[in-house]
């Protein structure tokens, strides 16, 4: 194909014409790197498949999943439900749809509310060290030191269940690894020359912070934060199982599956195929974070 | 020499400057007894690695490194006290007072940032001027330091610009705030020869125009007799000849002599270099004073 090939050329020509073409190409390069990985090219092909699902979700399913209907309880997997129906009548298939959003919602606001956090409190306890870093690191040490799921329920019996509740606590659980990793790259960062030189330039601590150590934390940050989407997702899974996350009839997928497990031997679809939908997307945010970390870590070579 | 006029304040009077390190095996004394004045003029620092000279000049911006101590009887800057500073005064004397250009712009300037903002920040931080007026200002400077299409470097990473380049940015970034005083320590130690003269010219210009004192930190002193006005010479954390840079061939100091030694002469009639004896008395005797 000759359109495709002058296109590729233009991608990797040696001397780029342009900023724009300098910058596609460093894209491309990066997407070539990710390419040999296949295992990153099937989470990355996961994760847009989540979010294509959740975005288009109206178009797909046939209901909202929320309506019961009685006349259909627990129909197995076939032609009229993909995935059967729960123990309402209602279509897993529609759930499983709609739950995909309530996902999303999860692990957006949970990322949101996490990595300023995290960056915050890691580059403050890196840059400047001393007493400030040891009264930060052991705070970090204390959120570290709890089982995640534990704490977030703990968190969220003080609260009250709730989606909302459930992402606050998983957030509040979630930092501390964060802020361990900034605080990392901020101990290198601060002895470089050019930190220096911003001191030379009279400029403040927190200009300092703000504009020459936090951009640099960054990318291990945003690593770190694609290979721990499965674990919140996980923690969100598992406040919704004990009631304690969405509740019913949100199709969450958790909840889906505490409501199904009583249909476990009989009609194994309707915990099954949420578990399924948990497992196949925390898998594709770990396969493609592998894959980010080769792309994105100067270190590793390549 | 600047010091012709006495009456003058000097911009910088340094007495008995001390800096010293606690490691766990001992206390390292990194300068011991420093004194000097500098007015606008061009003051060269001479010494090999280890001599202090650097420690010196970050002393001067209140930034040894953590676990350092600074001890003086006096340090001084357009008769601000500097030992007493508190952090709002220093941030205030760093980059419009004191400023730095340090050894290689390699790491000297940070990656992720493109050279205008960087270059701006200087500026921006030492005068509310608008953005706009910064921008001016940012690309005026890298006129000022002979940089072709300063609107494409303005926007460039530092990755993107040569050494020679990179170091005349730093120039360019150190000079915005216009201090009175560049430390510049090895300013083209990391360069190419080709280059180097090329720097000293764009920062020999701006100091004159601008009439700054100039500290420059070098190991080089042959390029210091040639650039600066007058010479310290360290060795072991101590000034041991101070000359002026057009008497240098009449040192007396024994140090001093043997450095200028090591250069093999352009007249030939040299067949081995000697090598310099170090003799430990010259660390014993007190350092001389200005």
């Amino acid at each position: 194909m000759a359109t495709e090939q002058t296109l590729r050329g233009w991608l990797l020509a040696e001397i780029p014409q342009s900023k724009g073409q300098a910058r596609c190409q460093r894209i491309f390069i990066g997407w070539l790197a990710f390419k040999r990985n296949p295992v990153a090219v099937i989470g990355l092909l996961i994760i847009v498949g989540l979010v294509a699902v959740a975005a288009l979700a109206p178009w797909i399913t046939s209901s909202d999943g929320l309506e019961p209907h009685l006349a259909n309880r627990l129909v197995a997997p076939g032609e009229k439900y993909w995935f059967g129906s729960d123990g309402l009548g209602r279509d897993i298939f529609d759930r499983i749809i709609w739950g995909s959003r309530i996902t999303l919602y999860i692990v957006a606001l949970v990322s949101i509310i996490v990595v300023p956090i995290g960056l915050l409190i890691g580059t403050v306890a890196g840059y400047i060290g001393g007493w400030v870093d040891t009264i930060l690191m052991r705070l970090t040490d204390i959120f570290l030191a709890f089982p995640r799921l534990i704490l977030a329920m703990a968190l969220v019996a003080a609260l009250g269940p709730g989606l909302e509740n459930a992402v606050l606590a998983i957030a509040l659980t979630t930092w501390s690894p964060f802020a361990r990793i900034a605080r990392a790259e901020a101990l290198t960062i601060r002895n470089s020359e050019f930190i220096l030189a911003a001191q030379v330039q009279g400029v403040s601590t927190v200009g300092i912070l703000v504009r020459h150590v936090t951009p640099l934390c960054l990318s291990s940050v945003i690593v770190r934060l694609t290979l721990d989407m499965a674990g919140i997702i996980l923690t969100a899974a598992g406040l919704g199982f004990l009631g304690l996350g969405a509740q019913p009839p949100t199709p969450e997928w958790g909840a889906m599956i505490s409501l199904g497990r009583q249909f476990l031997i009989d009609q194994w679809w309707v915990p099954t195929v949420p578990g399924i939908a948990i497992l196949v997307v925390s898998l594709g945010f770990n396969l493609l974070g592998d894959g980010l970390r080769d792309v994105f870590d100067p270190k590793s070579g390549g | 020499m600047a010091k012709s006029n006495p009456s003058e304040q000097p911009l910088l009077s340094v007495e008995d400057l001390h800096v010293t390190y606690d490691t766990p095996t001992g206390r390292v004394r990194a300068v011991s007894g420093v004194s000097f004045e500098l007015g606008r003029e061009k003051l060269g620092i001479v010494g090999e690695s280890g001599s202090g000279k650097s420690q010196t000049g970050r002393a001067i911006l209140g930034l040894i490194a953590t676990g350092g101590l600074v001890r003086a009887r006096r340090l001084a800057f357009k008769g601000t006290d500097l030992l007493t500073a508190n952090q709002r005064t220093w941030r205030r004397i760093r980059g419009s007072g004191i400023s730095m250009i340090m050894q290689d712009p390699k790491y000297s300037l940070n990656p992720v940032m493109t050279v205008g903002s960087q270059i701006q920040e200087a500026f921006r931080v030492h005068s509310k001027a608008s953005k706009k007026e910064a921008r001016a200002r940012t690309l005026d400077m890298l006129r000022a330091v002979k940089i072709r299409e300063p609107e494409r470097v303005y926007k460039s990473y530092p990755h993107e610009v040569s050494g020679g380049m990179g170091q005349r940015i730093m120039i360019a970034m150190m000079m915005i705030p216009e201090p009175d005083i560049i430390i510049a320590d090895e300013p083209t130690s990391a360069l190419d020869v080709t280059v180097q003269l090329q720097v000293l010219a764009v920062l020999d210009d701006m100091i004159r125009t601008r009439g700054m004192g100039l500290i420059f930190i070098s190991h080089d002193l042959n390029l210091i007799a040639s650039f600066c006005d007058r010479i310290l010479v360290m060795y072991g954390g101590k000034v041991v000849e101070q000359i002026a840079a057009a008497d240098l061939d009449n040192a007396k100091h024994p140090y001093t002599r043997g450095l200028l030694n090591c250069l093999p002469s352009l007249d030939g009639g040299q067949d081995d270099l000697p090598v310099l004896k170090r003799d430990p008395t010259w660390l014993e005797t007190p350092g001389t004073t200005a």
